[in-house]
C-alpha cells in the first residue's frame, strides 16, 4: 500500500484548508524557481525517465510528448499548453478533485510543463457541467496570479499566463483535436492526425494537450526526482496514479494508489469490498466505459495497470474502475454505454455516427432477448467494422464494450434470446433509427 | 448524436445585461487578437443563464452579432452542445445522470420519482417549477447516482434523500449542495484510509 508520505494529492477530498496558503503548507510552490532552473532538457528528461505515462487514457510517455514542441520560438507562432478537464469518461471523477480541492498542484504543474514546452499561454479546459469546480479553479488562479507566482512579471522570471475556459456538455471535446476545435469557437469535431496538434494545434500554433492529473503530477515529480516516481509500481507502469472506483462496491470512493496495486487489494482496503463480497462479483470495467469488460475470475488478482490489463484484453484508461456484482443485467449496464457513445458521437464519421446507434438498438434489443442467435456475430461484426475506421478514437471505445461483452457473456445474451423466444411476446419492434 | 430544433415559440428579442457587457468584453481579452470567436460557448452560456437557462434564437443572433461570427456557426454550435437548452425549462432544471456507473447504484429509482412527480422528461410542471432531462455522465460517479439541478450537483441520492431534496426546493427551503449523506467529497463513507497521517479519519470533517 502507498504510504501518505508517497501521495501527491494530499488534499484530495478537500478535507484540508483549499486555499493558496493551505497548499503552500502541503509543499506546493516549494522553490519552483529551482525546477524552472533545471532547464528544459533536463525537466523533460527527468519526466521521460520518470516513466510518467498520460493519465487521461491512453497512457503515452508525457515527457516524450512534451519533447515534440519546437525548441526555437517563432513569434508569430507561440505555443500552448492545453490541459484536458473535460472530464467526461463514465466512471471518470478524479480529475473534479484535483480542481476544486487541490488546485494549485495543477496551477505550479502548468507553469512548469508550459516552461519545459517553451509556451506562454496555458488554457485549461474545463467540461460545462463542472461549474462550481471552474469557479474554485479560477479562484485559485487568481490567488495565484495576486502572489506574483503566475503573470506576466512574477517572481519565477518566465511569463506565463493561465486561462479557464469551458465547454457546455460534448463528451468529444475531451478528445485533443476536438477539444482545440472546440476551444476555437466550433463544433467539437476531431482532425484527421496529421499534422499533429505539436506542429499545427491551437490557432495553428504548436499545442501540446495534458491531461489534468498528468499536469498536476509534474511539479511533485520533479521536486523528489524521477527515481523516487520510478520507483513505485512496476516497470513501464510507474508512479502514483488516482482510482475512482463506483458501482457494486460498499464504499465507492477516488483514491490515490501505486500503480500496479492488485484489484483485490484496492477493492477490500479502500471500498469495503465487492457488495455481498468478493463471491459476488460479477465483472469489473477496468478504465472507463471505453475499455472491455474483465470477468471476475479474471479481474480478481490483476495489477492494476496499463500492460497487465492489456494482456487480458481490456485496459487502464483513466483507471475509473465499474465494479459490476452479480445482480447486474450486465446486457443492459452494455447497453446504456452504448446509448451514451450513440448520443456522444460527433456525426462527422459515417460508421461511428451509424454504427453507435445501430449497436444499441441491436444490443438493447438483446438485452430484452428479442432477438436472434445470429444477430451476435453480426453485432460483433459491425463493431468490427466501426473499430479504426473513424477519425478518432470514439469509434473504437464504442465498439470495445459490446466486443468485451460477446467475448465473456455470450452465454448470457443466448439464454435471453432462448427465454423470450420460449415466451413469445406480441410487443411490435418500437424503436426506429433517428 | 441526438436531434436538437430551436423552440417554436421565440421571444422578440434578447439584449445582454449591462454587466454580462462587460463580462463579455473582459473575457474575449483571455484570447488573442482577433480568435474572439473562442469565447461562443461561453458566450451562449452566459446568455442562456440571463434568460432562465434557456437559449432563444434571438440570443443566438446576438452572440453572433457580438463576436462578428456568421449566424448560422453560432447556430450550430448551439445545437451541437448539450448543455444549451432550445426551449424554456422548469425554475429547477433538473439533469438526472442515467449512465451506466449511476445506473448501478440506483439513478432507475430517481427516474421513477422524476416521472411520477414531475412527469415526461422535458414537460414543465404547472406551476413551472420543474423540468428534467437524463444526461449523460455527470463525472461525479464515486458519489452515484446523482443529479444536477441547474448549477448544483448533488450526489449520493436515494430515492428518499432525493424526494425530500425536491420537496425542499419547492418550498423555497436551504438545501445541501453536493453530498446528502454528509461526505464531504468522494473519500470511502466512514473513516479514511488514506491520507489518515493528516486527517486522522476525517469522522470531524465528514461531521461538519
Amino acid at each position: 500500500m502507498l504510504a501518505d508520505k508517497d501521495r501527491i494529492f494530499t488534499n484530495l477530498y478537500g478535507i484540508g484548508d483549499k486555499s493558496l496558503a493551505g497548499a503552500r503548507s502541503r509543499g506546493a510552490w516549494d522553490n519552483t524557481k529551482a525546477l524552472l532552473a533545471l532547464g528544459r532538457d533536463k525537466i523533460i528528461q527527468e519526466m521521460k525517465d520518470s516513466g510518467l505515462r498520460g493519465r487521461g487514457g491512453a497512457g503515452f510517455s508525457t515527457g516524450l510528448k512534451w519533447s515534440f514542441m519546437p525548441k526555437t520560438p517563432d513569434p508569430a507562432r507561440p505555443s500552448y499548453l492545453v490541459i484536458n478537464a473535460d472530464e467526461s469518461e463514465p466512471g471518470t471523477c478524479k480529475d473534479r478533485e484535483i480542481m476544486r480541492n487541490d488546485p494549485q498542484t495543477l496551477i505550479e504543474g502548468a507553469l512548469i510543463a508550459s516552461f519545459a514546452m517553451g509556451a506562454h499561454a496555458s488554457y485549461i479546459y474545463v467540461r460545462g457541467e463542472f461549474i462550481a469546480e471552474r469557479i474554485a479553479l479560477q479562484k485559485a488562479i487568481d490567488e495565484a496570479y495576486e502572489a506574483r507566482l503566475i503573470g506576466k512579471d512574477n517572481i519565477h522570471g518566465y511569463p506565463f499566463d493561465l486561462y479557464v475556459h469551458h465547454g457546455a456538455g460534448a463528451y468529444i471535446c475531451g478528445e485533443e483535436t476536438a477539444l482545440i476545435e472546440s476551444l476555437e469557437g466550433k463544433k467539437g469535431m476531431p482532425r484527421l492526425k496529421p499534422p499533429f496538434p505539436a506542429n499545427v494545434g491551437l490557432y495553428g500554433c504548436p499545442t501540446t494537450v495534458n491531461n489534468v492529473e498528468s499536469i498536476a503530477v509534474a511539479p511533485t515529480i520533479l521536486r523528489r526526482g524521477a527515481s523516487w516516481f520510478a520507483g513505485i509500481g512496476k516497470p513501464n507502469n510507474t508512479g502514483t496514479k488516482l482510482f475512482s472506483i463506483s458501482g457494486h462496491v460498499n464504499k465507492p470512493c477516488n483514491v490515490e494508489e501505486a500503480m500496479s496495486i492488485p484489484f483485490r487489494e484496492l477493492i477490500d482496503r479502500h471500498c469495503g469490498g465487492v457488495r455481498g463480497g468478493s463471491d459476488n462479483l460479477l465483472a469489473v470495467i477496468p478504465g472507463g466505459s471505453s475499455v472491455r469488460l474483465v470477468p471476475a475470475d479474471q479481474i480478481i488478482d490483476c495489477p492494476m495497470d496499463f500492460d497487465s490489463l492489456v494482456k487480458l484484453g481490456s485496459g487502464l484508461g483513466t483507471a475509473a474502475v465499474i465494479v459490476m456484482d452479480k445482480s447486474t443485467d450486465i446486457i443492459r449496464a452494455i447497453a446504456r454505454i452504448s446509448y451514451f457513445y450513440k448520443h456522444e458521437s460527433c456525426g462527422q464519421c459515417t460508421p461511428c455516427r451509424e454504427g453507435t446507434g445501430w449497436m444499441w438498438r441491436v444490443v438493447t434489443r438483446m438485452a430484452e432477448g428479442r432477438a436472434h442467435k445470429r444477430e451476435i456475430d453480426m453485432l460483433f461484426d459491425v463493431s468490427k467494422q466501426i473499430e479504426g475506421h473513424t477519425i478518432c478514437a470514439l469509434g473504437d471505445a464504442a465498439a470495445w464494450p459490446i466486443q468485451g461483452l460477446i467475448n465473456h457473456f455470450r452465454g448470457e445474451i443466448e439464454k435471453r434470446i432462448d427465454r423470450y423466444a420460449a415466451n413469445p411476446h406480441p410487443d411490435p419492434v418500437r424503436v426506429a433509427a433517428e | 448524436m441526438s436531434v436538437r430544433r430551436l423552440a417554436e415559440e421565440q421571444p422578440a428579442s434578447f439584449e445582454f445585461t449591462p454587466e454580462n457587457k462587460a463580462w463579455l468584453e473582459a473575457q474575449i481579452a483571455k484570447y488573442p487578437d482577433g480568435r474572439q470567436a473562442s469565447m461562443v460557448v461561453p458566450a451562449l452560456w452566459q446568455a442562456q443563464k440571463q434568460n432562465d437557462y434557456w437559449l432563444p434564437q434571438k440570443a443566438i443572433e446576438k452572440v453572433a452579432d457580438t463576436l462578428g461570427m456568421p449566424y448560422i456557426r453560432v447556430l450550430e454550435i448551439a445545437t451541437f452542445y448539450t448543455m444549451f437548452n432550445l426551449e424554456p425549462v422548469g425554475k429547477f432544471y433538473v439533469q438526472l445522470c442515467g449512465t451506466t456507473p449511476c445506473m448501478l447504484r440506483g439513478s432507475d429509482e430517481l427516474i421513477a420519482v422524476l416521472e411520477r412527480r414531475v412527469g415526461p422528461q422535458r414537460h414543465v410542471t404547472a406551476d413551472g417549477l420543474f423540468s428534467w432531462l437524463e444526461v449523460e455522465c455527470l463525472g461525479a460517479c464515486c458519489n452515484a447516482p446523482m443529479v444536477q439541478i441547474n448549477d448544483d450537483y448533488y450526489e449520493d441520492l436515494t430515492a428518499e434523500n432525493f424526494e425530500k431534496l425536491l420537496d425542499d426546493l419547492a418550498a423555497g427551503r436551504p438545501v445541501k449542495i453536493g453530498s446528502q449523506t454528509g461526505r464531504v467529497s468522494s473519500e470511502p463513507a466512514g473513516a479514511l484510509t488514506s491520507l489518515t497521517s493528516f486527517y486522522g479519519d476525517g469522522a470531524k470533517a465528514q461531521a461538519e
